[in-house]
């Protein structure tokens, strides 16, 4: 079961190796996204320090739709998917290497880039570091969720703005309970209710968002 | 090995077909013939598991299909219409992933092998991109040169788009495996001469 997983982790990996492009984009978007704020709003620290949770957390959130619709996408195109629902692995362990896979290459860097992009809002060394483990603990929520959109939407006329319409929504709770735990460490209180209620998000969808997958690229197939 | 009873196939409001019955022994080979449109592609999606049917039953060694998953899968080897080949993973590469997902593992060497039979000997590190239509099918194909282990082949149109060459090939990789007493399920619209112990066609009307 460990080797299934394994070859689609390291499959994917390679395979976003090779489109490196694709990779680059969603993160120089999440970049240039933050950056325009500073920009636009002007230079006022204090009104700059009180957006910036917001702002981070709903560029993530929007460089993560950017990266979600290829998660099935181009599997379905060629019938790499068609393999995998008859592969001699447990379908289970091939959506969850997927979603592995996926959150390496958008949730992680979006993650590690966080604390840089977050100096531009004179944002205190505490308030950073939440920021980041906020969206160490949020973003694999996003690519759970987001895999269930985009396993529904696979094959649909429109899929994209579907996915965004479908999926959207659903990323409230973590964006509200992300960017919150910030605006507590910046407020000097404890960002611990927060992130704990982001880590309860985590642990559900681990549990609903596979098999809910599975389930929609079953019906894609049927 | 393979028991089919009464099944009937439907896409959207129209049904394909319906009451189809037949069993597939060792070395026995299905020849599913009928026009387009006739539903071939979903029997054979119906056989392999990846749809459900209308109705009927789809039994292999005697336990459902729909039951048994990955226990059926480890035993099936199956080629679609679609390639499954990625652009962007050379033909080695492709070769490789799709043995693994069929939970098998290949030396380099066999891999070697198995591409220098199927005439891609000199393409091996190329991305597929790069390679036409009818060599991508080749890639696809390679991989019943090291499926001896897998008891039940099922081909959706393996001929397609090959030149007369790497069609003997694969006649003949059929051939062997039947002789081996694997059971092969394939469509075909070219007429090709396959040597089995017993052997059978459905016709699909459209």
């Amino acid at each position: 079961m460990l080797g299934g997983l394994q070859t689609i982790v390291a499959r994917d990996l390679r395979l976003s190796m090779r489109r490196r492009g694709d990779v680059l984009n969603h993160l120089v978007f999440f970049v240039i996204v933050v950056t325009l704020f500073p920009l636009g709003v002007g230079a006022e620290p204090n009104l700059l320090r009180a957006m910036a949770p917001g702002i981070v957390w709903v560029a993530a959130l929007l460089a993560a739709m950017l990266s979600l619709q290829r998660m099935f996408a181009s599997d379905y195109a060629d019938g790499s998917l068609e393999q995998m629902l008859i592969s001699a692995h447990p379908l289970g362990v091939i959506v969850v290497g997927k979603f592995i896979a996926h959150w390496l290459v958008s949730g992680l860097p979006v993650t590690l880039l966080a604390p840089l992009v977050g100096v531009q809002f004179d944002l205190s060394q505490q308030a950073l570091a939440v920021l980041t483990v906020s969206l160490l603990v949020g973003t694999p929520v996003l690519s759970l969720i987001g895999g269930v959109g985009a396993a529904l939407t696979l094959g649909v006329r429109g899929g994209g703005v579907l996915l965004a319409l479908l999926v959207l929504p659903l990323f409230v709770p973590v964006l509200i309970f992300g960017a919150g735990g910030v605006s507590e460490a910046q407020a000097g209180m404890s960002a611990a209710p927060h992130l704990s209620l982001l880590g309860a998000f985590l642990a559900m969808s681990c549990v609903v968002a596979p098999w809910a997958t599975c389930a929609a690229l079953r019906i894609a197939y049927d | 090995m393979m028991e089919v009873r009464d099944l009937a196939c439907e896409r959207g409001d129209v049904r394909l077909f319906s009451g189809l019955e037949f069993s597939l022994g060792e070395g026995g080979l299905l020849l599913v013939q009928g026009p387009n449109g006739s539903g071939k592609t979903s029997l054979l999606r119906l056989v392999a598991g990846l749809s459900r049917p209308a109705a009927g039953t789809v039994r292999w060694r005697g336990e459902e299909i729909a039951g048994l998953r990955e226990a059926y899968a480890r035993e099936l080897l199956f080629v679609g219409h679609a390639n499954a080949v990625k652009d962007e993973f050379s033909a080695d590469e492709n070769l490789a992933i799709s043995l693994e997902l069929c939970g098998r593992r290949a030396t380099a060497a066999a891999r070697a092998g198995a591409l220098d039979r199927i005439g891609l000997a000199t393409r091996a590190s190329l991305p597929a991109r790069y390679l036409s239509q009818g060599q991508k099918r080749r890639v696809a194909l390679a991989r019943l040169c090291l499926a001896a282990d897998f008891p039940l082949w099922i081909l959706d149109e393996p001929f397609a788009a090959l030149d007369g060459g790497a069609l003997a090939t694969v006649v003949a990789l059929v051939d062997a495996h039947l002789e081996r007493g694997g059971a092969v399920i394939l469509t075909s619209h070219q007429e090709v001469s396959i040597a089995a112990r017993t052997r059978f066609s459905i016709a699909l009307e459209g």
